[in-house]
């Protein structure tokens, strides 16, 4: 019962305006949360309520059991790490990661003891006599860290650590960051706008949209049964596919009934779920549109779409449909047989299929 | 920089030398007409007055004397004294310099809680404190009058310094408010969340980063005080007032014949302080004067 | 403790906040005041309508600094802000002496207003200034008598106001127009426009905000000039030179005509904000966008 970390009822405005509408969320020791959402989601005054460093309107935030309402972000036995590393100018890298010790009095000895360990484990031993301005983008992530490390803190925040360094940068850093969290067995909590960041990173994922969670979840859970058609869109890339399509009951099933160009209507068959009928939207990922040559004796169901676009990229090859008046995307292996304007046969896993009602975008099934 | 030397193909090498000639000409005549009264005012000084009557306005003194120097800075008469301008000068100096670091102090730490400790309604209180530099002082010198008396420092230095800590803290305020807010506010997030409170974040992060601002607000002030006529006259007695006020004195005293050439002396011993910041610290004079006026 | 720490920021505000409370907004309201009172030697409380106003608007001495306060106004910006764009243009040629020009033409700006009206006073001066100079080159009939004719004495005064504030200007617009994006210039010269039309067609349209800080600090100096008309002329001839600045100021030390002088301020005042309000309000406005 003892969460490390529970937001409860949480409301935050600036004046009218609500930022976070009704937050509850929590998590144990050890986890690592990762709050997504597109930019104005609310995220970043979410981690900055629960560091303190805003006042919140209305519910609570406790840290090991403990009310942090009154409490000032010095006594929250927190460390945050900035997006833009916020590392002090004047000071030299050790000023740095000393200043939070010499500010609460620990001793000399203490303070360097810790410095040299912090340093060795983030190896910027060498760059301890320099100033901020004289690393370059990665040795300042470094150092950030490594002022939050020295702290030792309960619970770690991190508000878009990565998102300043380069592509290749990021996803380094990004795996140091998932080894820090596994060999400290530390409690974090991790705001980013990449998905991807959030899916290699998290063990729970919140997604956030105006200030409110659309879900919270693994992240398999998030990907594979999307609450809603925000999160459908949001993780993954490419996003889900949200394909129009019409549902009739059959028996024990249902009938799905997807429009096509120059062709009859495509007609799946989806015997898990017989509630549905109506409108609806066929969520699916691109990984689950399959080649039909391919996957000869899956039990996929077929049908032949017109292909508009392909792109190969490397590994896979993104093809571009239209399906029930939308563009589809699909990602099929390099060596496909997918040519612009020929019709490829497509095989469809409606066993990993999500569906949405189209005006609330809730989940149906 | 923006290159904008573009000449079309059609104009010919000549002209465009020609232009450029004519370009430099125009600079060169307005520079005269810049430096001509320092000039002037130079010579003049040097000058005796017998050569004065004689001469040429922009002749150079045939014989160079230091007299009108000497008896601008301990003889020339302002009304009834006749100590020179030397005990003025110091009054100045008395005045502007409690009042600029007082000025300065203040703006600092204004600026620090506008720009980095917002709170409900700090920006409205920005706002009303800015105004005042906006003003014209002579709606405020009849009050202020007054109240320098109930205060029992009419007519005194710490009356002149109060006044121009009063009515420049609007503009050093701005000018840490505007330094300030380019620094990023996470600077402070992470100073909170290391322990550090409201004074230790301004000492340990935020001063050392200001000598660039603090450079500029101090030129600012000490010119503005040091060039300031309206609250000398209007709040000074013999005996405290400040250096412009024992200038004007000077050069209207009636007593006596007229000595320009000791006018010219006093005039440039007036304006020597503020020519010397500028020369030596141009850079930031003028970064002081356009951010006073372009963010307003 | 912890209430101290959260409001440590209003309180280190505060002192700063009453010192304006009282000293601007409280004194402007006194001086509002008094300029409906009968005040004379002394402050007298009792309200007895715009009689102030009308003796003001009624006087001839204040007419005559109404007049001048426009024509100096108008010609001291105009010719300023001329001049300034002029020099700055000129300097962005790639002079090679640019720092050197620039500094010369913005030294004026860090006189103080008396020593700059002592100079040219000196240089106005018609017996020995610069009129017997040009005598003095052969041309002996050469008048220049304007410091002490009551209808030109103005115009000195703006000569000598453009000479302190025309290379500040200059410095405003070098900077406006180095703040040109770049791009916006190479892509003109690729399309083969020449040089001035560059200027007229791209480079000072984009500076307007520019124009406006420049009018703005002008307009202010030329209401609040005080010194400048005191050290140069006094005044005079006469009341020739006199400006609002000037006519307050006599009212409230040497008339001791306590009403009068702050009716004048309180039109001072008045036409400031008529000038800087908007500007302050569109600044504001534009920085909560």
């Amino acid at each position: 019962m003892s969460h490390i970390l529970e937001v409860d009822g949480l409301f935050k405005s600036y004046g009218a305006t609500e930022i976070l509408k009704d937050i509850n969320v929590s998590i144990d020791k050890g986890e690592f949360l990762v709050l997504v959402g597109p930019s104005g989601c609310g995220k970043s005054t979410l981690l900055n309520c629960i560091a303190g460093l805003e006042p919140i309107t209305g519910g609570a935030i406790r840290i090991a059991g403990q009310d942090m309402t009154e409490v000032s972000p010095k006594d929250r036995n927190i460390a945050m790490v900035f997006q833009s590393y916020a590392l002090y100018p004047t000071m030299s890298v050790a000023k740095n990661i000393t200043f939070g010790m010499q500010v609460r009095g620990v001793d000399k000895a203490t303070q360097s003891a810790k410095l040299a360990d912090v340093a060795r484990q983030l190896q910027i031993e060498p760059l301890l006599n320099r100033r901020p301005g004289q690393l370059s983008g990665g040795q300042r992530q470094r150092v950030a860290m490594g002022r939050a490390l020295v702290r030792d803190p309960a619970l770690f925040l991190f508000d878009e650590p990565l998102s300043n360094l380069d592509a290749k940068l990021r996803v380094e850093m990004r795996t140091e960051i998932k080894r820090l969290h596994q060999d400290l067995g530390a409690s974090m909590v991790y705001v980013t706008h990449d998905q991807i960041e959030a899916m290699t990173l998290a063990t729970k994922i919140v997604v956030m949209k105006g200030g409110i969670i659309q879900q919270i979840g693994t992240p398999h859970e998030i990907y594979t049964r999307p609450a809603n058609t925000f999160v459908a869109d949001f993780m993954g890339s490419p996003a889900m596919n949200l394909i129009p399509a019409r549902a009739t009951p059959n028996g024990q099933g249902s009938v799905i009934e997807i429009a096509r160009e120059g062709a009859e209507p495509l007609r799946l068959d989806e015997p898990r779920h017989a509630g549905l009928s109506g409108e609806i939207l066929l969520g699916l990922r691109p990984e689950d549109m399959h080649e039909a040559t391919a996957r000869a004796g899956e039990a996929l169901q077929g049908g032949a779409v017109r292909v508009d676009v392909v792109e190969p990229a490397g590994a896979d090859t993104y093809v571009v449909a239209r399906l029930g008046g939308k563009e589809v995307t699909s990602r099929l292996s390099a060596d496909t047989q997918a040519r612009a304007g020929a019709a490829l046969e497509f095989g469809f896993d409606l066993s990993k299929a999500s569906y949405f009602a189209p005006e609330t975008g809730e989940r149906l099934a | 920089m923006t290159d904008t030397s573009y000449a079309p193909p059609t104009q010919s090498r000549g002209l465009k030398i020609a232009l450029r000639w004519g370009l430099y000409l125009m600079l060169g005549v307005f520079a005269v007409w810049y430096l001509l009264p320092l000039f002037v005012m130079l010579t003049t000084s040097l000058k005796s007055l017998e050569e004065i009557r004689t001469g040429s306005l922009i002749a150079l003194p045939r014989e160079v004397t230091f007299d009108a120097w000497r008896t601008a800075w301990s003889g020339a008469c302002t009304g009834i004294q006749c100590e020179g301008l030397q005990p003025y000068f110091w009054n100045s100096v008395m005045l502007a310099v409690p009042a600029v670091m007082i000025s300065t102090v203040l703006g600092a730490m204004n600026g620090y809680v506008v720009a980095q400790w917002q709170f409900r309604g700090a920006n409205i209180i920005f706002a009303l404190m800015l105004f005042g530099c906006f003003i014209p002082f002579q709606v405020v010198l009849l009050p202020m009058a007054r109240t320098l008396g109930i205060l029992n420092i009419a007519g005194s230095i710490p009356g002149l310094i109060f006044v121009h800590v009063v009515y420049g803290i609007g503009f050093t305020t701005l000018f840490f408010r505007n330094y300030y807010v380019t620094i990023p506010a996470e600077l402070t997030k992470a100073a909170k969340i290391d322990g550090a409170g409201f004074f230790r974040i301004f000492w340990s992060i935020f001063l050392p980063l200001s000598l660039p601002i603090i450079v500029v607000t101090v030129i600012w002030q000490f010119t503005q005080i040091w060039n300031d006529f309206l609250f000398g006259v209007s709040f000074s007695q013999a005996g405290t007032q400040p250096i412009t006020v024992a200038l004007n004195n000077i050069v209207n005293s009636t007593t006596g014949v007229k000595a320009y050439n000791v006018d010219m002396a006093a005039a440039i011993i007036a304006a020597l302080p503020t020519l010397l910041v500028y020369v030596v610290a141009g850079k930031y004079f003028i970064r002081g004067l356009t951010a006073g006026s372009v963010k307003g | 403790m912890q209430w101290l720490e959260r409001h440590v920021p209003k309180l280190v505000l505060a002192p700063s906040f009453i010192a304006a409370l009282l000293f601007v907004y409280g004194f402007i309201g006194w001086t509002a005041w008094v300029s409906f009172t009968r005040s004379r030697l002394l402050p007298n409380y009792d309200l007895v309508g715009t009689i102030q106003y009308e003796r003001l608007f009624a006087s001839p001495r204040w007419e005559v600094a109404l007049n001048n306060l426009f024509v100096f106004g108008v010609l001291f910006i105009g010719v300023a802000m001329l001049l300034g764009l002029l020099l700055a243009i000129f300097l962005d040629q790639k002079i090679r002496t640019e720092g050197v020009l620039r500094t010369i033409y913005l030294y004026p700006m860090a006189l103080s207003l008396i020593v700059t009206g002592t100079a040219w006073k000196w240089m106005l001066n018609p017996g020995l200034g610069l009129e017997s100079m040009v005598r003095g080159w052969g041309f002996e009939t050469f008048s220049f008598t304007w410091i002490t004719d009551p209808d030109m004495a103005i115009y000195t005064v703006v000569i000598a106001g453009v000479w302190q504030a025309s290379g500040f200007v200059m410095a405003l617009f070098l900077a406006g127009l180095r703040s040109v994006d770049g791009e916006i210039i190479k892509a003109a010269q690729v399309d083969g426009i020449p040089t001035h039309r560059i200027y007229t067609a791209i480079i000072i349209p984009s500076m307007a905000p520019i124009f406006l800080s420049a009018f703005i600090v002008l307009s202010h100096l030329a209401i609040k000039s005080f010194d400048l008309v005191i050290a140069l002329t006094g005044g005079g001839p006469g009341y020739a030179t006199d400006l609002p600045a000037t006519y307050m100021y006599a009212m409230a030390f040497s008339r001791g005509d306590i009403g009068q002088a702050a009716s004048s301020a309180m039109i001072m005042m008045m036409i400031v904000f008529a000038i800087v309000v908007p500007y302050l309000y569109s600044e504001l406005r534009a920085k909560h966008d």
